[in-house]
């Protein structure tokens, strides 16, 4: 079982943070298909969140196709995220780090770094879609 | 479905002075609904109306479709838990839930009994002896002990401490998620009103300045920045909220029921409900008033 937390500073909407860190779980093996979602009941509580947050997070799982629920017990993991990309991380976190190394090597600080990857990852997605 | 609240130009006027003015509201069933608003700006009048402990002035209102106390079936319907979280200081735990099954036809005492449990409060302790959240505890446990449709509670964590507060409100989420009932509860704290409500009521000045979904609400909403405009020129489509100006830049929040479209030079982001509500208090404020910035400035 995994147990969700929630960032209010982050901006990013309560729903949509529990969808990235089941997802996230996924992506890292902490749960695999058949595992039980944490109940509606536990995480409105745990966390003193509406109750419609959750629903609305697990909704958009199931139409994902990663979870679906089961009436009268509860909701459950059916898809994977890995899709056997975990061996392709360790080769391009190699990469990564070779890059992280030269942007440093030419005088940039974290905060470019990180402005630098966000905006060359956006104009990528963009022109992915166009 | 009807509405768990239904207000048509309600009105309130206190000896001449409005405290609630052309209230009109459909509140669907199913929502936490957040009532916010300054002190004064109309918030436990209208929850006093719904209660029925006021009449109103002008217009009308429905509770769960009748005239709130209409008789002692509607009383039955709704909880209501006052500022203060009233319980009786000479009288036990225990005495508390035997008056709530005398007072309420449909009392759920295994219900009562298990939140008590739950929350580890000794039957036999006096309620002057608890602590200020095992009162409101105490008081919420009473209110939902009668099984109501619609839960009101007007500030029920103000007078909370930080852990006290969090733990009222897990309660009551988790009571939400278990049974099929609607909460309309009053709060200057948006940061509460955050988690837990998912319909907004902003009241300023005695007006209801906006209400419905939070996220109908959220996605209606729009931050954007840019050049420096003259104030007067807005953007086709969007009704500005609130706008301020710098000799070089211009960030207006605006409401756009359809589409933006805007030249390239505007940067458009998503506003968060903290900034929705105090734009729309500011809106209602008017021209700056130094006291009321101040209660602003508390709020966030």
């Amino acid at each position: 079982m995994i147990e969700f937390h929630l960032d209010y500073r982050s901006g990013v909407a309560p729903y949509m943070q529990l969808i990235h860190q089941v997802r996230q779980a996924l992506r890292l093996g902490l749960l695999r298909k058949g595992d039980q979602l944490p109940k509606v009941k536990d995480v409105a509580a745990g966390l003193a969140i509406n109750p419609n947050t959750v629903l609305k997070a697990y909704r958009e799982l199931e139409y994902e196709g990663l979870a679906a629920a089961r009436p009268g017990i509860g909701t459950f993991v059916t898809g994977t995220l890995d899709g056997g990309s975990l061996a392709a991380h360790q080769p391009l976190r190699r990469e990564l780090l070779r890059w992280l190394g030269k942007a440093r090597r030419a005088g940039l600080d974290d905060e470019s770094i990180e402005a630098l990857f966000v905006s060359t990852f956006r104009s990528a997605s963009e022109e992915d879609i166009a | 479905m009807t509405a768990v609240i239904a207000a048509e130009g309600l009105g309130k006027r206190y000896r001449g002075k409005w405290a609630l003015t052309d209230c009109t509201l459909s509140i669907p069933a199913g929502h936490v609904v957040g009532l916010v608003g300054l002190n004064g700006a109309g918030k436990t009048t209208l929850l006093n109306l719904a209660t029925g402990m006021l009449a109103p002035t002008t217009g009308t209102i429905e509770v769960l479709g009748e005239r709130p106390a209409a008789g002692p079936a509607q009383l039955a319907r709704v909880g209501y838990l006052s500022q203060d979280a009233p319980v009786y200081a000479g009288l036990s735990v225990g005495d508390h839930l035997e008056l709530g099954a005398h007072l309420n036809p449909g009392w759920d005492a295994a219900l009562a009994r298990d939140r008590i449990d739950q929350l580890d409060l000794d039957p036999r302790r006096k309620a002057g002896k608890l602590s200020g959240g095992q009162r409101a505890q105490l008081a919420l446990t009473l209110a939902l002990g009668k099984r109501p449709e619609l839960l009101i509670l007007d500030e029920p964590v103000a007078s909370l401490d930080p852990l006290a507060r969090r733990e009222f409100l897990q309660d009551l989420m988790g009571t939400v998620a278990e049974q099929e009932v609607s909460v309309v509860l009053s709060s200057h704290l948006i940061s509460d009103l955050e988690r837990v409500c998912d319909y907004l009521i902003v009241l300023a000045d005695s007006r209801v300045r906006i209400a419905g979904p939070v996220d109908e609400l959220l996605s209606a909403h729009h931050l954007l920045s840019g050049p420096r405009r003259d104030p007067d020129t807005r953007p086709a489509g969007c009704q500005v909220i609130s706008a301020s100006h710098t000799d070089r830049q211009s960030t207006l929040l605006v409401r756009a029921d359809g589409p933006v479209v805007l030249d390239p030079a505007w940067t458009v982001s998503e506003v968060r409900l903290e900034d929705l509500v105090l734009a729309y208090m500011k809106q209602a404020a008017g021209r700056s008033d130094r006291n009321r910035n101040r209660h602003l400035e508390a709020l966030t």
